[in-house]
């Protein structure tokens, strides 16, 4: 059912594209920069650091979230345009499994999205947050698990999108609520109980709460980590297998 | 010896029979055509055959596969070129090929060398880095041949191939059909609605409403109109035709603002008809028959756009509330 090559020759595809539009790469690194210095730093004037952490330090993590968040689901929602524009029609109608093609997706969609998340761990340094070489290599695997989470959501929603129309829907009304329903501003459990109760619906939030637990390893709620490490992994791993699982389905039934 | 066979293939979808039991079978090393307006039927044909679209009824296979229960192997043996470019317009002319070659897992070796062949078949090596943006639609089109021949299909598909190129790019695309076509012995299915399009094909099936009303070669179709065609503008149409009927004892059809005469031997009928006919003649033109009076004769109506327009919005209509029931 899965074809090696395929597999390989879409990821190669994502991935000379994806360096061959700087616009997209100097987009991807131009937000978290904007939010933690202007947002961040207005913000600051407000909230005191606590326990020795500072609000830039806390919303570092959810500047990681937000990357993965943007970049995995801009990744997944190549689907539809390649549909608008044809080019699935040539992976339809190739020898290769429809598998194959969800998984060269899922697989690229990742590695573009956790080197975007990791490429964001140069601005560490300015915010007074030590990492050490253990600690990268920690929070390059939770890229990597958060951003496959978040793509094989986005396939998922792509491979339903039946037009280009639907973009802006799923921005205004999935992406963004997202981002704000997910501990990436503030601590989860300062929230209104209506509000608490989405977040703990957004499986971003366990991701971001995940990082945390690594680069805010210190920090106690509400500037640190919010659930046990085993539960935001669960979760993660949980809903990304579920994700895949039913895009896997859906991109079979549609095309 | 049939390379391609269809049997009472049928695709209803909804209400709409897009494909209404059509059979024919096509033997290797033709040319055979699909000619009909546009929502005929063509494309789903197409695209049943291709493996992208599963049948209601009836049976189709490809080089002995059946396009239903084989479809790795059915899409091993074809080559695809669709309406719209499917082809990646941030890569290059290379590398669209390359993930072509590595989707058929074409040898590695051989790769480079087809691609390179291919290349220069379609006369674009020397553009082989550069990306296809800046690709004139003839050009593309021509990278399409080339992509969709890479891993030596034994059947090429080319639905509606010049769609919107203009005539003298149209002829060259033909030429390099024609040659590929003679040197890889290769079996082409195409549609169009063009008539000149058509006369490239050895066989000619003639498509409406979804069912095949004409199947031969088309000198053979063009023998079912007897003589020529006149067309005839007057200031009161209906009146000459009533007239025509009534003096010469032919059929006329009022058709676009004017009328269609059929005759032998048009250039003298002419002289004749304007000197007896006392409505005053507008314009008059005369055509030796061609597959456009094939397609009136069969059907009654000419492959135009006032007649596309009606069959495009039928189809639009029916998409769009395919879609809507899908949601």
């Amino acid at each position: 059912m899965i074809q090696f090559r395929p597999i390989y020759v879409i990821c190669m595809r994502e991935f000379i594209k994806f360096f061959r539009e700087k616009s997209r790469l100097l987009g991807t690194l131009a937000r978290p920069v904007l939010w933690l210095f202007v947002v961040g730093n207005g913000m600051s004037a407000l909230i005191k650091p606590q326990a020795g952490f500072s609000y830039l330090q806390f919303i570092f993590p959810g500047m990681m979230g937000m990357t993965i968040l943007f970049a995995s689901i801009f990744s997944s929602i190549s689907i539809v345009w390649d549909r608008e524009f044809g080019f699935m029609k040539e992976m339809l109608v190739a020898p290769i499994s429809r598998l194959s093609i969800v998984v060269g997706k899922a697989i690229s969609g990742t590695a573009i999205s956790a080197a975007q998340a990791i490429i964001i761990l140069v601005l560490v340094p300015f915010l007074g947050i030590k990492l050490s070489v253990m600690e990268f290599l920690e929070v390059t695997a939770l890229s990597l698990l958060v951003s496959f989470c978040i793509t094989s959501l986005g396939i998922l929603i792509a491979a339903r999108l039946t037009s280009f129309d639907g973009f802006n829907i799923i921005m205004n009304f999935l992406v963004m609520p997202m981002f704000f329903l997910s501990g990436a501003m503030y601590p989860v459990t300062s929230m209104p109980p209506a509000l608490r109760a989405l977040t703990h619906l957004n499986p971003l939030t366990y991701g971001i709460d995940s990082f945390k637990h690594v680069l805010l390893a210190d920090a106690t709620p509400p500037m640190g980590p919010e659930f046990p490490l085993a539960l935001d992994l669960a979760v993660v791993v949980a809903v990304s297998v579920l994700m895949l699982t039913l895009a896997a389905l859906s991109f079979r039934k549609k095309e | 010896m049939s390379i391609i066979s269809v049997q009472n293939l049928s695709k209803h979808f909804k209400s709409l029979k897009a494909v209404d039991d059509i059979s024919f079978s096509i033997g290797e090393g033709e040319v055979f055509g699909f000619l009909g307006p546009n929502g005929a039927g063509k494309t789903t044909t197409i695209n049943i055959l291709c493996t992208l679209l599963a049948p209601t009824a009836g049976t189709a296979s490809i080089a002995g596969f059946d396009c239903v229960k084989q479809p790795d192997q059915v899409r091993s043996s074809i080559g695809l070129i669709f309406q719209d470019t499917t082809l990646d317009s941030g890569l290059t002319a290379y590398e669209n090929l390359k993930f072509h070659a590595y989707l058929y897992n074409l040898d590695r070796k051989l790769t480079e060398k087809r691609i390179d062949e291919m290349l220069s078949v379609v006369e674009l090596m020397g553009r082989k880095n550069d990306p296809i943006k800046n690709f004139s639609g003839g050009m593309k089109r021509r990278l399409e041949i080339a992509r969709g021949l890479l891993h030596y299909p034994r059947v090429l598909f080319l639905d509606e191939p010049t769609l919107g190129l203009d005539p003298q790019t149209r002829n060259t695309i033909w030429e390099f059909i024609n040659t590929l076509r003679e040197r890889e012995k290769i079996t082409v299915f195409m549609t169009t609605h063009y008539m000149e399009e058509a006369e490239n094909c050895g066989r000619i099936a003639i498509i409406d409403h979804g069912r095949i009303i004409a199947l031969d070669t088309p000198q053979k179709l063009k023998d079912l109109v007897q003589g020529d065609t006149i067309h005839l503008v007057t200031e009161n149409n209906e009146r000459a035709c009533a007239e025509i009927s009534e003096l010469f004892g032919i059929d006329c059809h009022p058709e676009n603002g004017g009328l269609f005469i059929e005759t032998e031997r048009g250039e003298e009928f002419i002289p004749q008809l304007i000197h007896r006919l006392p409505v005053r003649v507008k314009s008059v033109n005369l055509r030796k028959p061609t597959l456009n009076d094939v397609f009136l004769k069969l059907t009654g109506r000419t492959i135009r756009d006032d007649v596309l327009s009606d069959d495009k919005e039928i189809t639009r209509e029916f998409v769009r509330s395919h879609r809507r029931a899908q949601r």
